[in-house]
């Protein structure tokens, strides 16, 4: 009954392992449990992370649910994932502004969402294809603190609302 | 079994049309002013191009159908809200003549929830509704036979045109008002999207979707929902979503007490990414991840087909 169309990628996952026998071999089964295809592994024994762990880098292949499944899978063993794909796990949201983003004063809107939120903007991309005065939209990917991505979603419709803004969200707890 | 359709565009015609081949009978047409009614089968060829010649399927009246010999009401009258009228009280009268009823029509199984279900636990009719829910795929009958207690989140794109505005404003970087109107010239959008577009059509599919999960436990209406459709979404959002290896779906979601439908940002390369008119759900179950369902979502044939299944389910249960 599935019908992905999903492509196969290459993903990097850096992950922390206590210095335990069969460690690594916990953090692998995960990845070939869910089909996906293990490239290389790069084990750097002798070297420590700041909590005393040792650092992993894993390549494998999976398309995105595959991929979204290791990645739970490895959480769910308590394996501390630091960075999964291009992006730093369940840290960063990316969402879309869409409406009168100069008139409303962007950068008093940037500034109150970085505050109200906690959060900080790693990266904005803006389109404005009418000009200043036009309705426009912006793209930013905002660092947060994992479990935090539901109230800072909640805070940002709030700002959003009152400066008569849209807000695209990505899908929490699916596959965004 | 012999059929009364009550309503006779898109899907009453396709049922109709196709009934023989699934081995029934229709017994009675009805558009919204008249009806054909005959106890031994309607002449089918006869009625629809009556109807298109002269703009009614017969020459009786509308109630002489809901008054006909038949084992099954379909109810595939266009979807209202509020009272769900008359859609509700045609069902209401099916139902106090013991008689099966097949809903295509999403109003009275999203509006009146509750009172459907009494009026079915005091019928000796059944009440069956999957094609209220994305046309052809099997969305409805999968939560049941998987159990609604091992579904724990509903979510995917309910509505064709929403999403054939969508993909082609993403694929060839045009505007809102320019992909309606060719929506529209094609026959995907109606000449009064304003359901489609504004999430009303989705958000009322997932009302049913949360009602089904709910087990009676709680009644869903629309006014539960958290609605946010497509409507002048610029051209410029989707282009900085593709930039960015993303693209933007009306998604609707139902999940522990809250049903939504918004815009939302989705990995280009995801399951919930499809394009054009297709549909697709995903289930996430307790115990075997997530399911991905998807085909066609809306038209005749693929409504029928759904409107076919659950006269196969009848009484087998």
């Amino acid at each position: 009954m599935s019908d992905s169309t999903d492509k196969v990628r290459a993903y990097t996952v850096r992950l922390e392992l206590v210095d335990r026998p069969g460690e690594l071999l916990r953090a692998l089964e995960p990845i070939a449990d869910q089909g996906g295809n293990l490239l290389s592994i790069f084990h750097e024994r002798g070297n420590l992370t700041p909590r005393g762990h040792i650092p992993v880098e894993v390549d494998l292949e999976a398309n995105t649910e595959q991929f979204d499944e290791i990645v739970a899978a490895l959480q769910e063993e308590g394996i501390n994932v630091i960075q999964a794909g291009a992006e730093r796990y369940s840290e960063e949201i990316v969402i879309i502004l869409v409406g009168h983003l100069v008139d409303t004063d962007l950068s008093h809107t940037l500034s109150l969402l970085q505050e109200e939120t906690g959060t900080s903007v790693r990266d904005f991309s803006l389109s404005a294809p009418e000009g200043e005065s036009g309705e426009s939209s912006a793209r930013l990917r905002l660092a947060t603190q994992s479990g935090q991505v539901e109230d800072v979603l909640g805070t940002v419709r709030e700002i959003a609302g009152e400066k008569d803004l849209r807000v695209v969200e990505p899908l929490a707890g699916g596959e965004a | 079994m012999k059929l009364a359709v009550v309503g006779a565009g898109a899907v009453g015609s396709s049922v109709v049309e196709l009934a023989g081949e699934y081995g029934h009978t229709v017994t009675a047409l009805a558009d919204s002013q008249s009806a054909a009614v005959d106890a031994a089968g309607i002449d089918v060829e006869a009625v629809l191009e009556h109807k298109r010649t002269e703009g009614v399927v017969g020459a009786e009246a509308k109630t002489a159908a809901l008054d006909a010999e038949y084992d099954v009401l379909v109810e595939a009258t266009p979807t209202t809200l509020g009272d769900a009228e008359p859609g509700f009280g045609h069902v209401e009268t099916a139902l106090e003549r013991d008689r099966h009823v097949v809903l295509a029509n999403k109003g009275p199984v999203a509006e009146r929830y509750g009172e459907l279900q009494a009026l079915a636990a005091a019928s000796d009719g059944e009440i069956r509704f999957e094609a209220t829910v994305g046309g052809a795929i099997p969305i409805l009958s999968t939560i049941t036979d998987f159990d609604a207690k091992h579904i724990t989140a509903v979510r995917g794109v309910l509505n064709g045109t929403a999403n054939f505005i969508l993909s082609r404003m993403a694929a060839e970087g045009l505007g809102y008002e320019h992909v309606l109107a060719e929506a529209q010239d094609l026959g995907v959008a109606e000449a009064d999207p304003t359901f489609d577009v504004e999430g009303t059509d989705a958000a009322l599919k997932c009302v049913i979707i949360a009602n089904v999960l709910a087990e009676g436990e709680h009644e869903y209406t629309l006014d539960d929902a958290t609605v946010e459709g497509i409507h002048e979404l610029p051209a410029s959002a989707l282009e900085l979503a593709k930039a960015d290896g993303r693209t933007i779906r009306l998604i609707g979601e139902v999940s522990s007490d809250t049903v939504r439908v918004s815009p939302r940002l989705v990995p280009k390369d995801s399951a919930l990414a499809v394009t054009g008119t297709r549909n697709i759900v995903q289930l996430e179950t307790t115990h075997a991840g997530r399911l991905n369902i998807s085909g066609r979502g809306a038209g005749g044939p693929e409504t029928a087909s759904a409107i076919f299944a659950d006269i196969g389910r009848l009484g087998s249960r």
